[in-house]
């Protein structure tokens, strides 16, 4: 690995900025873990942003529904480049409780590429923060001809 | 004269409505709600809401599981008050079957609802105020603090943090654990310290005053007729509570009031949650008082088969009356299942009580009418 890939993944694996979307149950989770007893901010990426411009990190957050889906995708194709996806609990992973539905996206990988898959119904906030450092180590392992 | 009032009708600026398109993704709409809103200027003119987006066919579901299959359905409808939905669905199915619940699992019930109730009114204020720009998250802190305290609990009764699966038919499906009842005992004696400090933030607070009161007011006849339910109707001054109008459970063994509003604007709203609490509180204490010893549940058979027939039950959750309409055709699994959401009927209100308000108080209306999409779409 060169340098440069070295110094870029340093600085994105401390700047992991994600978009705070919520689609589901999940998100009351993911406010918990940005909430104070669990406290993301120790890890360098507090920073929810509202706007899909502004973040790295899209975490996909609860039951995506084929209503939803289109919205989602778009909301993933404004992101800029380098760009991340956590699925966020058992139903953004394979549909969950809902897999059998008629209205409900049986996994979001469907829709849009995802890096790390954290399992739950919900997923508890230690469980999210730790697919946040894998996917960091993921980060850290990008070569200077992946960078974008 | 004639051609100066003309001249002066001619300089009036004309403007044109202006479509703002709302959601499905924003960072206020709680979810993935969208609405179109028809604005003059900044006025709001008009405002159409579009449901769908979380539609998960919970109902539809159901009808393929048996009942005690459907009762982690129920956790996904109000997710901040899952404990509640689950109250809802078990008493009709035990109305269906006509089953006796044992007095300790009603009381574990009954605790379980209150401690969900301040919960979610925690969530409620907290993200009310959160949409009323008070900075980013600072409220909402103050509010997760006391919350976890209430899921620590429930951790300790379930296992989990959002959606409990506690409730089961004919009682609970396990007895509160011995650490339970001193963690409950502080709780009850530490909180109003809590609210206190949250009244001494925000009651008389110049900033939240003047975004609330008069704002968003919902008239009491028109509450009435839009069927809402809860603290929204409570605030229009209808003293409607499903606990004192059609006692369920063991609630008429306890000594509480209905906080009700004067006007029905966010204010109020706003009010009728942080009272409720307190006599939740009340609730509380009197319930741990006369806890009994016995089961908490009733020994029922592993695959329930209720006579044919239908049942409709109702709890007052936080969010307002929640009921479940069961038909039976003697079968494992429920013939039809339909659920009477709160948040649903509430937000049906909303359009009458933004029209003539600023886009800015859509947002806070909005937000004092509590709502958790997984019930709104089902």
């Amino acid at each position: 690995m060169s340098s440069i890939a070295k110094v870029l993944n340093w600085g994105r694996h401390y700047s992991t900025w994600p978009f705070g979307s919520g689609l589901a149950c999940c998100a009351m989770e993911m406010v918990a873990t940005a909430s104070s007893r669990f406290d993301i901010t120790r890890f360098g990426m507090d920073v929810f942003r509202a706007s899909p411009r502004q973040a790295d990190l899209f975490i996909v957050s609860g039951t995506l529904t084929w209503k939803m889906a289109p919205a989602v995708k778009m909301l993933y194709d404004q992101m800029a480049e380098p760009k991340w996806v956590i699925a966020m609990g058992a139903c953004a992973i394979s549909g969950g409780t809902f897999a059998h539905s008629y209205s409900v996206v049986p996994g979001v990988n469907r829709i849009i590429p995802v890096d790390v898959y954290v399992p739950g119904c919900p997923p508890r906030p230690e469980a999210l923060i730790y697919g946040v450092m894998m996917l960091h180590k993921k980060i850290d392992k990008r070569k200077f001809r992946q960078q974008d | 004269m004639e051609s100066m009032s003309s001249l002066s009708t001619d300089m009036e600026l004309k403007t044109e409505p202006f479509v703002l398109n709302m959601g499905p993704q924003h960072p206020s709409t709680h979810g993935v709600f969208r609405m179109r809103v028809l604005l003059d200027g900044e006025v709001v003119v008009d405002l159409e809401p579009i449901f769908g987006y979380l539609h998960r066919g919970i109902e539809k579901l159901a009808e393929t599981r048996t009942y005690t299959q459907v009762i982690p359905l129920t956790d996904r409808l109000l997710y901040l008050s899952s404990m509640a939905c689950n109250h809802a669905y078990v008493r009709s199915v035990e109305k269906l079957a006509g089953i006796h619940v044992p007095e300790r699992g009603e009381y574990i019930r009954v605790i379980m609802d209150e401690l969900m109730r301040i919960s979610s009114h925690l969530m409620a204020v907290g993200f009310f105020l959160n949409d009323l720009g008070c900075s980013v998250y600072t409220p909402l802190l103050y509010m997760y603090r006391e919350r976890e305290k209430i899921l620590d609990m429930f951790e300790m009764v379930c296992g989990q943090r959002l959606t409990y699966n506690y409730m089961r038919v004919g009682g609970v499906s396990g007895d509160v654990p011995e650490e339970f009842m001193p963690v409950l005992k502080r709780f009850v004696a530490e909180m109003p310290h809590f609210i206190a400090e949250y009244e001494q933030l925000l009651a008389e607070n110049e900033i939240l005053l003047a975004r609330t009161k008069g704002v968003g007011v919902l008239p009491r006849e028109l509450a009435i007729n839009a069927s809402a339910s809860g603290p929204v109707l409570r605030a229009s001054g209808v003293k409607w509570d499903i606990r004192k109008a059609d006692p369920y459970s063991v609630y008429d063994r306890f000594d509480f009031e209905v906080p009700i509003g004067q006007v029905g604007d966010n204010y109020d709203r706003y009010r009728v949650r942080i009272m409720e609490m307190h006599q939740s509180l009340r609730i509380l204490e009197q319930a741990m008082r006369q806890f009994p010893a016995g089961e908490a549940c009733a020994k029922l058979p592993q695959l329930l088969r209720p006579a044919v027939g239908e049942a409709y039950g109702r709890v007052e959750t936080p969010q307002g009356e929640m009921g479940f309409y069961v038909v039976s055709d003697n079968s494992i699994a429920p013939y039809r299942m339909h659920i009477r959401p709160p948040a649903l009927l509430n937000l049906t209100a909303l359009k009458d009580m933004v029209v003539g308000w600023k886009v800015a108080d859509v947002i806070a209306t909005f937000g004092s009418i509590d709502i958790a999409m997984g019930e709104v779409d089902r």
